[in-house]
């Protein structure tokens, strides 16, 4: 029976010892490597006494994270990945919020991890060479069970302070599963990994490689600025499969980049979190014509991805691409704002029921209750399911369709993004009256207007030393005062038609 | 080169690109800015930069942008 995610490491380990496992072009870890070396950070762990609580990990990309990620879940721990190039005020709101005992880091963020607080850092390299104690190791196996946490990995929150979203090992093997059934994934995947691996975004490519004993490459991150380098570096280890954001794509084929260069290997490519601009999708369309594209749809409070679509051809311009079905073993619910079923075509939000829904917010019983609810259609037993609050529709081929947000969640350059954790941050400027946040979606900017005493560039300097750098407002223009409803609430609608209109007169770019 | 400081100095303020010759080895550009940084220079100076000019060498700082911009120009 499989009940832990460490039996699919174990198997391919067993099967496979000297395959590439991970690599980011360098540096690279067999499968029998990863094992040893996850099994010596698993028995410090556990020769330290730490069992069953969160490890924080703060160490740049680079192969040995996955070490470090599965040497947690030895231990019988869960990792926490932080985003090492986070302002370090919200590094330490997050570790305020998960109060780990203990911290795993590399050299470089070594003084970093240490100034955070009350936590003992060990040193990733002075733990990878400690014996494996096997008895041990078997001891908590045996103690072990599948709704016992893997990860906490941390998302954008409305109030300013970032969510921990908690999964288990039986919602990613549910995850793993049904998620490369529907991609058809096997041993033959090379994986070209993007996202961060401080994300669930990364369980696609990991976990798959650990099932089937696939191998992924961790590419580079400053290779994304350059189109036709990264293009070779696909090239130059035979990636055949990539599961990317949007903008990631489109800064490849916006540029110029597949006239020149072509991913002669590139098999597969899902990508999520964004809508796919239309002529941009057929740029890669008409560059790859045999290969299969994936429309990805998921919360990480749903462990990854939740549905799927395979786009056959190409995209009528003015098309959408919908976001399709959902994996096996998953169900979703479009729920009208009376709490019942939507009407065929009609808009509802999107519920999700399964396996997937994932344990809720560490330490957040309160927020954790607002989104993980009883489901509004069953009365009649206990059944938690997670409000999404992105809104969809059936279209005629039963094919779900995204629409928008109910609140002011943001999905920009793939991170997703609450505008209200923004507005904290500026709000917490003790010059600043009062902010709000929009977002220009045809532009992919962030705009803030703001009252108060603070000057723009100011503000703007404030504003870098709590939040990461996808989160900074592209434009920040000071108002005498907010437009306000007759109720007395901020009038987002009006600061819209405002920002429009000074966008028609050009005047908008005040951060000269 | 004023207006290119201009539209560098839109996406980072707080540099001072005048002086900074590390603009893609010191992390200052990132995956973000380039296609915006690429769209407003072609835009600005009425050029195409070709996807293979798109290297390292030729970002990392306001000297070596120019000096593509003057070579697309010129060609």
């Amino acid at each position: 029976m499989l009940t832990n995610i460490l039996q699919y490491l174990e198997a391919t380990a067993a099967r496979l010892p000297d395959k590439i496992a991970f690599s980011d072009g360098c540096d690279s870890l067999t499968f029998a490597e990863l094992q040893k070396a996850a099994k010596s950070i698993g028995s410090r762990l556990a020769a330290r006494g730490f069992r069953r609580e969160p490890v924080m990990i703060m160490m740049d990309r680079h192969p040995n994270v996955l070490s470090a990620f599965f040497g947690v879940v030895y231990a019988g721990c869960f990792y926490v990945p932080v985003d090492t190039e986070m302002p370090e005020l919200r590094l330490r709101t997050t570790f305020n919020s998960l109060a780990p005992r203990i911290i795993i880091s590399d050299r470089s963020n070594y003084q970093k991890a240490a100034r955070l607080g009350q936590a003992e850092v060990l040193l990733f390299d002075g733990m990878r060479g400690f014996p494996p104690d096997e008895k041990l190791l078997s001891q908590i196996r045996e103690n072990q069970i599948d709704t016992d946490p893997i990860y906490i990995v941390f998302t954008s929150g409305s109030t300013g302070v970032p969510k921990g979203v908690a999964a288990c090992h039986r919602s990613v093997i549910d995850y793993t599963e049904s998620f490369c059934e529907a991609l058809g994934l096997s041993e033959d995947c090379v994986f070209g990994n993007q996202t961060p691996l401080h994300f669930d975004a990364p369980l696609k490519e990991i976990m798959t490689t650990i099932k089937y004993g696939a191998t992924t490459y961790l590419i580079p991150k400053k290779l994304f600025l350059f189109p036709v380098p990264l293009v070779e570096h696909l090239n130059e280890h035979k990636i055949n499969t990539i599961c990317w954001v949007v903008s990631a794509l489109c800064t490849i084929s916006a540029l110029g980049a597949l006239d020149i260069a072509r991913p002669r290997y590139l098999k597969k490519i899902a990508f999520g979190s964004e809508v796919f601009p239309v002529k941009q999708f057929n740029i890669w369309r008409d560059a790859l014509p045999d290969a299969e594209f994936y429309n990805l749809y998921g919360p990480t409070e749903c462990t990854g991805m939740s549905c799927w679509y395979k786009v056959e051809g190409r995209v009528p311009e003015g098309g959408t691409i919908p976001i399709g079905r959902p994996f096996r073993n998953t169900r979703i619910m479009l729920i009208d704002e009376n709490g019942k079923e939507a009407a065929p075509g009609e808009p509802g939000e999107i519920y999700i029921a399964g396996t997937c829904v994932t344990l809720g917010y560490y330490n957040n019983p309160g927020k954790t209750d607002e989104a993980f609810v009883q489901n509004p259609l069953n009365r009649s037993y206990r059944e938690i399911v997670y409000k999404t609050g992105d809104i969809a529709r059936l279209n005629e081929r039963g094919e779900l369709v995204f629409i928008s947000r109910r609140d002011s969640q943001i999905k920009h350059m793939g991170h997703r993004i609450e505008l209200g954790e923004i507005e904290a941050a500026a709000d917490s400027h003790e010059r600043v009256a009062r902010s709000c946040c929009l977002y220009d979606s045809e532009n992919k900017k962030i705009v803030m207007y703001y009252t108060g005493e603070a000057g723009q560039g100011e503000l703007l300097a404030y504003l870098k030393d709590y939040l990461p750098r996808y989160m900074l407002p592209a434009v920040i223009k000071k108002l005498d005062s907010l437009p306000l409803t007759p109720n007395g609430k901020l009038d987002r609608q009006a600061l819209k038609k405002l920002y429009k209109d000074s966008e028609n007169e050009g005047t908008h770019k005040n951060l000269k | 080169m004023k207006a290119l400081i201009k539209i560098l100095n839109e996406l980072h303020p707080e540099v001072n690109f005048e002086a900074e010759t590390a603009l893609v080895d010191g992390g200052i550009l990132d995956s973000l800015d380039i296609v915006t940084l690429i769209t407003e220079i072609n835009q600005e100076y009425d050029v195409s930069i070709p996807a293979q000019e798109i290297t390292p060498e030729n970002f990392n700082s306001v000297g070596a942008i120019m000096r593509l911009i003057k070579k697309i120009d010129e060609a």
